[in-house]
């Protein structure tokens, strides 16, 4: 996983509510098993019903390499959709800020170097206007060791992550690897399983 | 561990805590993997990248359901987009030693519908599906995990999902359910009151009467919707009929082992003194049928009510409901019966059960589809499909002029190519009513099977209680 620690370049606003993993990777318009995740980015939202460009903000010249999504509560809710994520990375979005984030579009985030900023009260509101209106004229940059994201004109927002997220978004962890420390673990919970309720641990079609 | 009484969720997590890790992360075992091919064919490809086996083929499942098309007579091809989604879960199983539930195969359907239905999924057990309905199983007493395609890899490579603990809410349904109402309209009104995101960051229980009287399918039915109140894993304690339920399943435990496990499943219940971090109570007494009127399901009224009307709304709270009136062309104010319909889909994971269907069929019984009106009914697994047709509730929907499908998720997601035209009006029995969700300018309104039967026969939306 490619590590993140800092990031600069256009913060892109859509400040709304509940947008979901449908919007962000609308895969009825996907093609075969590899599709360019990019370009499937709000797809359906962002062109008229004979595929032209229409007035969505990632069609707009300042957001045609964004860096930042900025939105509201709830981002990411609904399917679970890696692609959601494989979406917004896509694009060179890897850092998305909202007020709150649905849970498994947050493990997925994490999962692929995109980094969840979830912030709120007067401090969102106030990074949500300065994002609204500088709409894309000059870069943001989010410092992950220091925890915290600068707007051009010098503001500072100060932001919590857990220190394991944090760690695990700095040094680009292997997940796997990291579980396979507890192999050990993992082997004699399935020996002490197949000892007390072996019916965990044998899932057999009783019919063959 | 303190002296005070656990939540069932706690029971569960800690039976199935191994480890943890040294970020903090708690190490969870699943007992059961169920794979779909929308999603495990790119695990399957990065776990061969990565040089690494399926660790537990023999607890590993695959389904073919989201791709594959609905019509009669299907083949990989019928739906062309989806025959190289079918085909790579087929080569990924195959290559894993993992048994699939392909098309042709009696026990085929979606993997919501069969693992409950193969006993595949037990009570007290852990579940993780890469969908984020695999909460539905919840409904069986088990705790489980949508997950994305990075944790599906991890789950094939470790068995294990590395997760920090859940809060618990408790859901207590008060009451009790009036005729036509069922398992969709108490969910429905449980997101109504919560919020979709209210339940964010817990584990939720659903208890009281109303729990316990629904009939398992029903809390299938109700724990599906988990994910639409913001949660990923809900539940309601098993009990005796939980157990009669599962007893005799295929690949449920049977003579000794069949005693063993059901002393334990009786010892899952949270313990009277037990704490939760958040509690409601959803009064459903006098609950009529539930009718999402907007474009995220906690915008929902019963048949009985009206469109909301902006304008009596605060100024902050009216921009997304103008913007949900305007994508479904409602008038603000409006009843919602009466609204004329272009499309019924009676299916999915949420309510494709043989007791949905039988709601349905006894609504259909004698009548014909509205002229203009297209309707289909999807079993949601072969097996349903083969019960249904055993008592002839195939002849029916046919008769009156519905598409009796074979399974999968069809129009739900629309990912198999199943989709309404452009403005068309849908009641649908499904989860989700977003924007564009089942075809571009598709205005879904969630329900369940009675009055999307009842909007079928009339061609308009209706008081299933007034039919």
């Amino acid at each position: 996983m490619q590590p993140f620690t800092t990031l600069s370049g256009p913060a892109m606003p859509m400040i709304e509510d509940d947008i979901n993993t449908d919007q962000i990777a609308p895969l009825q318009l996907s093609k075969g098993l590899s599709p360019d995740w990019g370009a499937l980015l709000f797809k359906r939202q962002r062109m008229n019903a004979d595929g032209s460009d229409n007035d969505h903000v990632l069609n707009k010249p300042q957001y045609q390499n964004p860096a930042i999504l900025v939105a509201n509560e709830n981002f990411g809710c609904g399917s679970s959709r890696e692609s959601a994520v494989w979406c917004l990375t896509g694009v060179g979005i890897r850092c998305v800020i909202a007020r709150s984030i649905a849970d498994i579009f947050r493990e997925n985030c994490l999962l692929n170097g995109l980094l969840p900023i979830e912030l709120s009260g007067t401090d969102m509101d106030r990074l949500q206007a300065l994002v609204t209106q500088i709409d894309g004229g000059q870069p943001f940059t989010v410092d992950l060791p220091a925890q915290s994201v600068h707007a051009p004109n010098g503001e500072t927002f100060a932001f919590e992550i857990s220190a394991s997220d944090k760690t695990r978004l700095l040094e680009g962890l292997d997940e796997v690897g990291l579980t396979m420390k507890h192999e050990g673990e993992i082997v004699a919970f399935e020996e002490k399983m197949r000892a007390s309720m072996p019916w965990t641990q044998e899932a057999r079609d009783r019919r063959r | 561990m303190s002296d005070r009484g656990r939540t069932l969720f706690d029971k569960i997590w800690e039976q199935h805590l191994v480890g943890q890790r040294t970020d903090g992360r708690e190490l969870i075992y699943i007992d059961r993997h169920v794979l779909h091919d929308l999603h495990a064919p790119h695990a399957f490809g990065k776990l061969a990248q990565a040089g690494r086996k399926v660790r537990r083929p023999d607890l590993t499942f695959s389904m073919q359901d989201h791709s594959v098309s609905v019509q009669p007579g299907r083949t990989d091809d019928t739906y062309a987009e989806g025959a190289a989604f079918v085909r790579a879960m087929r080569e990924g199983s195959a290559k894993n030693g993992v048994r699939v539930f392909d098309l042709g195969d009696p026990d085929q359907g979606i993997s919501h519908v069969v693992a409950p239905e193969l006993g595949l999924v037990l009570p007290g057990a852990t579940h993780a599906v890469p969908d984020s309905h695999a909460c539905t199983v919840g409904g069986l007493g088990a705790l489980a995990f949508g997950c994305g395609t990075t944790e599906l890899e991890h789950i094939l490579a470790t068995q294990v999902i590395t997760l920090f603990r859940p809060k618990r809410l408790r859901v207590n349904l008060l009451g009790s359910l009036g005729a036509d109402v069922a398992g969709k309209d108490v969910a429905l009104a449980i997101i109504a009151k919560l919020g979709v995101a209210g339940g964010r960051g817990f584990a939720i229980e659903f208890a009281g009467p109303v729990a316990r009287a629904l009939p398992i399918e029903g809390r299938l039915t109700l724990c599906n919707l988990t994910i639409e109140m913001g949660s990923r894993s809900g539940f309601v304690a098993p009990d005796d009929a939980t157990f009669n339920w599962i007893k005799g399943r295929p690949f449920a435990p049977d003579g000794a082992q069949w005693d063993q496990a059901l002393a334990y499943w009786r010892t899952l219940f949270t313990d009277a003194d037990a704490v939760y971090d958040k509690e409601i109570d959803v009064d459903c007494s006098g609950l009529a049928p539930q009718i999402t009127w907007g474009t995220e399901p906690s915008q929902v009224i019963g048949i009985d009510g009206r469109v909301p009307d902006p304008s009596l709304l605060d100024a902050d709270k009216r921009a997304p409901v103008e913007r949900a009136i305007s994508y479904m062309g409602l008038e603000p104010g409006a009843a919602i019966e009466g609204l004329p319909v272009g499309r019924v889909f009676i299916g999915s994971c949420t309510n494709s059960r043989l007791p949905d269907l039988e709601i349905a069929a006894a609504i259909v019984k004698g009548r014909k589809v509205a002229p203009g009106v297209t309707a289909w009914a999807v079993p949601g697994s072969s097996q349903v499909k083969r019960d249904a047709e055993a008592r002839g509730l195939d002849r029916i929907f046919k008769e009156a002029g519905f598409l009796w499908g074979e399974s999968g998720c069809s129009m739900c997601a629309g990912t198999n190519g199943d989709m309404g035209a452009d403005g068309e009006r849908v009641l649908s029995t499904t989860n989700r009513n977003f924007e564009n969700r089942q075809g571009r300018g598709v205005r879904t309104h969630l329900v369940g099977p009675a009055l999307a039967a009842a909007a079928a026969v009339t061609g308009r939306i209706t008081d299933v209680r007034k039919l």
